[in-house]
């Protein structure tokens, strides 16, 4: 069991196709995995619900297929967990709120159709910032999920659940959402992988909107290739979604299968390290420079002077947009509704729901999104923000002539403690000034594991952006990367990781996980 | 720019329907303010001659054919409802009583 | 609230001391087969919340796209108005809650409508021309219904709770928002009516709406401002909502007219609000003033992506317009050959496509002309309805109008066949039949009837005899009534003479 769950998912997909295991056996051992690590007051708390009965259903019907050689798909039975933001029938979707307890969505989001589509078994909802607003999953109105590298640290966000699920082998795939770094800079912070695609590229149908020009689903897993395969399932053209584009979306597989790099141009982003950011993931960071340039890459460096204001800019869009996309929890067609006393007026208990359903991080975005859009002051802060978007975006166009890929790191430091940050949202923003100039432009952007910063033995994670539509050189570069730096650490880096709960399975002892989290790796 | 004050955010609480009592709308201004004052620089290089982007990738003429699709029943429609009556969405009053 | 009776001014007392200023915001529902942003059906009057889509609840996690019919449907109608098409235009989201609306923000056009900038000849009944500048016509989407319950009245004051049903969500709406209107004075009431039929008659003849005012699919809200005499300011507008007849349009705006100059000779200035137009009471009450909660916070739809009209997209749509209204009546009138006097009066009765078809099926213009405006137009009075209403047909004129051609029937006798044709007694040719209806043309029986009338009259006869043939007419109306009509007047006349001896 342990074996199988730790298992890429190329690798599961291989011997499901070679019958040396079943869907329903891959399928049980993860499912017995969240059982074990997930609950608990020191559980890693990935999962907001788990689809066990379904999820079997659906692995016996790969088998059941398989054995009638039917055709099926690639990654058919193999499992994958769904960040709670994305819409299932048959199961709960939370979106992380009070707001939506309970309710369960009548139709499908064009991704899950594809996940069904293609058989592979959704083991259930994770874990996330409440609509996805912030960068380390405490603001979930059902408990912040921890990360397996140390229990008291924060996964990252918004997508915590699905990094961490993934990261403690509950899963061997998960999808995310990416607003401002929400499937990446998790990633980052949980020594996994996790891809934004080109805007556009990936259905947002379904998708619980945060802040829809920014918003993308994408891939999280623990290798590059897997993430390329997940891509290829769950990406191209959906007529449901106007900004959907139709362009082909390319070898991705190909691409992270025969990834190379020579000659290629790769971009360091001038603005995205020096301050703020911590000595060990610029160390790390300079490291996978060089593991580039000795593999013949040429590492250019080019500038991005607006990055600097990408974070201002981003801060007004995105609540701008989600103070409209959050208008429609009012407690009158779905979730929550709170009556106050007397005979009050759906006015009134639209107040009283909003005010009791969304947490303080939803609030707080929705009155600055108000007040951005609000007479008078539209032109100074919505519309300024959209002129840096158009800078941003020229920065973009200028460093893509220089360069074919651009690097930096993911997130400017690696994991902090859970409630380290939670008082200070200005603090917590700056997690995501690295990630944010992607969904700007709405490029696309992959971080995968550079190695553990040497003073906390956390994970660091790197960064790869390449021009829109381009998504298949993220693989190329990444794939190179990862094998170059596993090669560097004598195997995947989440071997390093702590044991979970190591003593029902009786390798390590159980001191080990607290020790472990404070002396941090040994990198 | 202008400060965010307290009779703003009890101005936008109101427009985003949210109540918020005294003490939070204390604590939401102050956040606020940090916030605002920390994003206000974004005006200093919007200048007159750069235009805006609204949508990242340019598309443009995402039409659907004018053709009948599947529609939900009453049933899964009203199934998330909080209150239901008729087959309709039932909601207390709209204005006040005389 | 208590339902207050204002005091108004007489119109010709407010019109002696303000001109009034209009301005008309008009809401033509689409009649495409789809909603504009989800592929639920387009349709009235099905079970509650049944034609509904994901989207048109706004469930979590949906996205609009958008309907091609419908955007071409809003071009035409701006083609109509002689607009100028937007070259790029977007959606942009207007929020506000209100249970009616699902997703809290209705989604619409702001400052790039897909038509602007164009203007309609009106003519009134009397052959006034007006022309009413387009500001602008955009698209947006419909709202829910509400429908107020407990209480007494069925209205929102005073209900307990409402229920809301969907279906209307999301139906195509063109909002087609006029310039303001200077200079109607005392026809303004007049010109508000004849306007909105104008943007009816444009859109139903376009074929983009039902154009059912009774139905919704036309709505007016109708701006209504006064300035004293000489005065260049504008004054303080209201908008009366909801006015959803013809006849209301223009008596809305009378009261408001009436309203307005109350209040202002009092010294009071008015206070910019919407207003409630009540059928029963011919008036209107205080609705919403303008507040801060008009905040509608626009921006860019995100969700959408730009409409961008090519030169070769709007020409093909041109193409396929239909003549317009005003220039169908100009060559109608030319090819008939009536005087302005007397197609002003087809067009008032609303007979002008029937007189159209029956010229069409075969009659010359001045016939058509006599029967619709003469007996159906008298019979659809009687019956209280359109003239075209009445089951006449342009093949039933034909017929009716050969039989008299022919000497069969006469005028008189031709009304009778029409009863019976209506009663379903067959064709004419079978009524006449069935009846015994045809004009006696045999001459035998009527010399017979003509000796007898001359015997009867012998003065007359002489007379006639001396050469005042004029005098024919007292035997020609004896043997009518001998015959009960059934004779041929003409050739009554024309034996009547022979047998006296005297040229006709």
């Amino acid at each position: 069991m342990t074996e199988l769950i730790r298992l890429s998912a190329a690798a599961l997909a291989q011997k499901l196709a070679s019958r040396e295991i079943s869907a329903v056996e891959a399928t049980q051992a993860h499912l017995d995995r969240i059982a074990h690590v997930d609950g608990g007051d020191d559980g890693v708390h990935a999962f907001l619900h788990v689809n066990t009965d379904e999820a079997l259903a659906v692995a016996a019907g790969v088998d059941k297929a398989r054995a009638n050689s039917e055709e099926l798909h690639a990654l058919a039975g193999v499992p994958i967990a769904v960040k709670d933001l994305i819409v299932t029938k048959g199961q709960p979707t939370t979106a992380g709120s009070k707001i939506l307890e309970g309710w369960h969505s009548p139709y499908d989001a064009t991704v899950i159709r594809r996940l069904r589509a293609a058989g592979m078994p959704i083991l259930g909802k994770t874990n996330l910032d409440e609509f996805a607003m912030g960068s380390s999953t405490e603001h979930s109105a059902y408990g912040p999920t921890r990360n397996p590298w140390d229990l008291d640290r924060i996964p990252g966000g918004s997508g915590g659940g699905s990094a961490a699920a993934v990261a403690a082998f509950e899963a061997p795939l998960a999808l995310g959402t990416d607003t401002g770094g929400s499937i990446r800079q998790p990633g980052a912070v949980t020594g996994t992988v996790g891809v934004k695609p080109t805007y556009g590229g990936v259905s947002r149908y379904g998708a619980i909107a945060m802040a829809s020009s920014l918003d993308q689903i994408g891939p999280v897993s623990r290798t590059v290739l897997d993430s390329a395969l997940l891509h290829e399932v769950i990406g191209g053209h959906d007529p449901n979604d106007s900004t959907s584009l139709t362009d082909p979306l390319g070898a991705l597989v190909e691409a992270a299968r025969l990834g190379n790099v020579e000659g290629m141009r790769i971009g360091v982003i001038k603005e995205l390290q020096g301050e703020g950011y911590q000595a060990g993931v610029l160390t790390r960071f300079q490291e996978s420079l060089e593991l580039l340039r000795g593999a013949g890459a040429e590492i250019v460096e080019v500038s991005c002077p607006n990055f600097e204001y990408a974070l201002g800019a981003y801060y007004l869009i995105m609540p701008s947009e989600a103070s409209s996309n959050l208008a429609k929890y009012d407690g009158v067609r779905f979730g929550l509704r709170v009556v106050p006393d007397g005979a009050p007026t759906i006015e009134r208990v639209m107040g009283a729901t909003r005010a009791a359903g969304f947490g303080d991080e939803v609030k707080r975005r929705i009155i600055l999104g108000t007040y951005a859009l609000s007479a008078g002051y539209y032109a100074a802060y919505y519309g300024s923000a959209q002129k840096v978007r158009t800078l941003i975006q020229r920065d973009f166009d200028n460093a893509f002539k220089q360069a074919d890929v651009l690097i930096s790191p993911t997130a400017p430091t690696t994991a902090f403690k859970l409630g380290e940050k939670l008082n200070d949202p200005l603090a917590m923003y700056l997690n995501d000034v690295a990630t944010i100039p992607a969904n700007m432009a709405g490029v696309p952007g992959l971080s995968l594991p550079g190695g553990l910063a040497d003073e906390d033995g956390l994970p660091v994670g790197i960064q790869l952006l390449a021009p829109a539509r381009q998504d298949a050189r993220l693989y190329r570069v990444g794939a190179v990367l990862e094998s170059l730096l596993e090669a560097s650490w004598g195997g995947p880096l989440l071997d390093r990781a702590p044991a979970l709960r190591p003593d029902v399975l009786g390798s390590n002892g159980a001191a080990d996980r607290v020790e472990t989290s404070t002396a941090g790796g040994t990198n | 720019m202008a400060e965010i004050n307290r009779e703003d955010v009890a101005h936008l609480a109101r427009l985003a329907h949210i109540d918020m009592s005294a003490e939070e709308l204390d604590r939401m201004t102050g956040e606020l303010a940090v916030i605002v004052d920390s994003i206000k620089r974004v005006s200093e290089v919007a200048g007159d001659d750069i235009p805006t982007t609204s949508h990242p990738i340019p598309l443009s003429n995402v039409y659907r054919e004018d053709v009948v699709g599947e529609t939900l029943t009453n049933e899964e429609a009203l199934s998330g409802a909080p209150d239901n009556a008729d087959g309709r969405f039932k909601v207390p009053a709209i204005l006040d009583g005389e | 609230m208590v339902m207050a009776t204002e005091e108004i001014l007489s119109f010709e007392e407010a019109l002696e001391k303000y001109d009034p200023v209009l301005g008309f915001e008009v809401h033509v529902e689409l009649n495409t087969q789809t909603k504009m942003f989800s592929s639920a059906p387009n349709a009235f009057g099905d079970t509650p919340n049944t034609n509904v889509t994901p989207v048109d609840l706004g469930l979590p996690g949906v996205l609009p796209v958008v309907n091609r019919v419908a955007v071409e449907s809003s071009i035409k109608i701006g083609l109509a108005l002689g607009c100028k098409i937007a070259e790029k235009c977007y959606f942009a989201r207007k929020n506000y809650f209100y249970p009616d609306t699902p997703k809290n923000f209705q989604t619409s056009q702001y400052d790039d409508p897909i038509a602007y900038d164009g203007s309609i000849d009106i003519e009134l009944a009397d052959g006034t021309v007006f022309t009413v500048e387009i500001e602008r016509a955009h698209m947006e989407e419909d709202a829910g219904k509400l429908t107020h319950m407990g209480g007494s009245t069925g209205r929102i004051h005073g209900a307990e709770f409402s229920l809301v049903d969907y279906n209307r969500a999301g139906v195509p709406l063109v909002e087609i928002v006029t310039k303001p209107i200077v200079g109607a004075g005392a026809r303004a009431p007049e010109l508000a009516k004849a306007y909105v039929a104008a943007i009816r008659e444009i859109v139903k003849n376009l074929g983009v709406s039902d154009a059912k005012m009774e139905r919704g699919n036309v709505r007016c809200d109708a701006n209504v401002s006064l300035k004293p005499k000489g005065q260049e300011k504008f004054g303080t507008r209201t908008e009366t909502k909801n006015v959803n007849s013809l006849r209301a349009v223009e008596h809305a705006v009378r009261y408001e007219i009436q309203r307005h100059a109350a209040v202002l000779d009092s010294g009071t200035p008015i206070t910019q609000e919407t207003r409630h137009w009540h059928e029963d009471t011919r008036s209107t009450t205080s609705g919403r003033p303008k507040s801060d909660a008009d905040d509608y916070r626009y921006f860019p739809e995100p969700d959408l992506v730009p409409i961008v009209t090519t030169e070769d997209w709007i020409e093909r749509l041109r193409a396929e317009l239909p003549e317009p209204p005003a220039e169908r009546r100009k060559r109608l009138q030319q090819d008939w050959g009536y005087s302005d006097a007397e197609f002003r009066d087809v067009v008032n009765a609303g007979v002008m496509s029937s007189i159209e078809d029956t010229i069409a099926a075969g009659v010359k213009p001045a016939v058509a002309r006599k029967w619709w405006m003469g007996e159906i137009s008298r019979r659809a009075k009687v019956a209280d309805v359109e003239p075209s209403e009445l089951g006449v047909t342009p093949e039933l004129i034909v017929e009716l109008n050969s039989l008299i051609e022919s000497g069969k029937i006469n005028d008189k006798l031709s009304r009778e066949v029409l009863d019976g044709v209506l009663a379903g007694e067959g064709t004419p040719t079978e009524v006449v039949e069935a009846r015994g209806l045809a004009v006696v043309s045999d001459d035998g029986p009527l010399l017979e009837a003509i000796d007898a009338a001359l015997a009867a009259q012998p003065d007359v006869a002489d007379k006639i005899r001396g050469g005042k043939v004029q005098a024919v007419g007292a035997i020609v109306g004896g043997v009518m009534k001998a015959t009960r009509g059934q004779a041929d007047a003409g050739r009554v006349r024309e034996l009547i003479l022979q047998r006296l001896g005297v040229e006709g």
